[in-house]
């Protein structure tokens, strides 16, 4: 971290600020991780504490964005200051989207039923554990204002393209030879466009902590997947 | 106005280390920096105030229209009128308000006579954003007005013999909050018509009315640019560490 700063109360109310981006990140990591383990392992109860937790994520936003405007009036935050401030306040409306999907998966869950055999079923895990490490890393980079690991983060987006394009031909494929299963192969397939969408957020977190660390955006990339719909 | 690898010398003390700025009647230009940097001693080089100090010594060079000021032929009194200043605390001479803007015509000789006199110090009040509080006053003394209202008198005063550039030296670090956005808004109405270099230790000062802002540590330039780029991402760590609050 860099230098202190002369007024050692507006260190705490940074400090403050990163705790609370950290705790709201910890509890989406935790939301997804459980929404796929409730899902893997049908366990209706914890799909239900996954939604009930969501509040306090929401709750947390609300808290951040408290602070944040505190902070802007009541210290002026300058140059990197003002860009980490900024960015906290964009980060947490987009941690807090990514929870609403964690949640919007373990509501699937009780509709999915027991239909174990289902194959894709198997690449979701390994999927939602790549998006998830996004997430985590992204927002240790915002922590450490860390500019390289917030770029390994966003180069990282294109296998969880990878993974949705694949569990999609999978899916319509199995629902071609098997339409009894056309219901639950939907909820999949929106299981699956939400772990896809948190990769794609996990990416806007991303860059916004690039610009936070270093002033400048990155340039646009070339999305390398082309994603199926 | 332009300055070129200046240095100043306070006796052996070296004040100000090869500073190069060039400044323009587009935009306002603030200096910041801790005290003792140097930004004053600076800003006094532009109209040669230094000239006071016995010991201060200028080298380089400074233009006005590409004339060097420091040159032996340049009239100092004249340099004053073309380049004017306003302190920290306003200093009204003890004269009526009239007298205060008329006085540098008059010695000037910008005035043909009374009626002359008479526009230009209505219009130099104008400008100064003060004619309105005082135009049925003007008999008054200038210093039975309040400090912002002082303050402003004095920015009419150097506006009344037509420079080219106006120094501000922490013009509103005696005044209250409501005087101060008085003056910040004089400021920008005055942008465009005059070049303008404001001295201030009041960041979100320099932010709210210049659009350069120049960064001075320890006698050197640091940092010139854009204003909105200085207090957004500084180029070099040092001004960084003042602007958010972490020097020393």
């Amino acid at each position: 971290m860099a230098e202190q700063h002369t007024v050692k109360a507006f260190d705490d109310d940074i400090n403050r600020l990163r705790g609370l981006i950290a705790e709201m990140g910890g509890r989406v990591e935790t939301a997804l991780e459980q929404a796929m383990t409730a899902l893997v392992e049908q366990d209706y109860k914890k799909a239900k504490a996954v939604v009930l937790n969501d509040e306090r994520i929401d709750a947390l936003e609300s808290e951040v964005e408290k602070l944040v405007v505190e902070t802007i009036a009541l210290r002026a935050p300058m140059a990197d200051d003002l860009r980490e401030v900024i960015a906290a306040l964009k980060i947490v409306g987009v941690v807090e989207r990514i929870g609403d999907y964690a949640k919007n998966i373990a509501k699937r869950v009780p509709k999915i039923g027991d239909h174990r055999t289902i194959e894709p079923l198997s690449l979701l895990p390994a999927m939602a554990q790549i998006a998830g490490e996004m997430v985590a890393d992204a927002l240790n980079a915002f922590a450490a204002r860390n500019a390289m690991l917030a770029e390994a983060v966003i180069a990282r987006d294109n296998v969880v393209d990878s993974f949705y394009n694949s569990i999609f031909r999978t899916l319509v494929t199995y629902m071609v030879e098997n339409p009894k299963t056309i219901s639950e192969c939907a909820h999949l397939l929106f299981i699956a466009k939400n772990i896809e969408r948190i990769g794609d957020h996990a990416t806007n977190v991303a860059e916004m902590v690039y610009y936070a660390a270093t002033g400048n955006y990155l340039p646009e990339r070339d999305r390398e997947t082309e994603i199926e719909s | 106005m332009s300055a070129r690898n200046v240095n100043v010398f306070y006796g052996e003390k070296q004040a100000i280390n090869n500073v190069s700025i060039d400044v323009d009647t587009d935009n306002v230009t603030a200096f910041i920096g801790p005290s003792g940097c140097g930004k004053s001693t600076f800003l006094r080089t532009l109209n040669r105030m230094n000239d006071t100090v016995a010991s201060a010594r200028v080298e380089g060079e400074i233009t006005l229209d590409g004339e060097d000021i420091y040159s032996s032929g340049m009239d100092v009194v004249q340099l004053r009128a073309r380049v004017g200043m306003v302190f920290q605390k306003p200093n009204p001479f003890p004269k009526s308000i009239y007298d205060n803007i008329a006085y540098g015509p008059r010695i000037h000789g910008l005035a043909a006579g009374k009626a002359d006199l008479d526009i230009i110090v209505e219009s130099s009040l104008r400008r100064a954003g003060l004619w309105e509080e005082v135009k049925d006053r003007l008999k008054e003394s200038g210093t039975a007005l309040s400090g912002g209202q002082q303050q402003r008198l004095c920015i009419g005063r150097a506006i009344a013999v037509e420079p080219e550039v106006i120094l501000m030296d922490e013009p509103c670090s005696a005044l209250d909050p409501i005087a101060t956005a008085k003056i910040e808004e004089l400021i920008h109405e005055l942008r465009g018509r005059y070049a303008i270099v404001i001295v201030t230790h009041n960041m979100q000062q320099a932010a709210r009315v210049s659009q350069r802002t120049a960064f001075f540590h320890l006698g050197n330039l640091v940092e010139y640019g854009v204003t909105s780029e200085i207090f957004t991402n500084p180029r070099e760590d040092r001004t960084k560490d003042y602007i958010t609050g972490r020097y020393g």
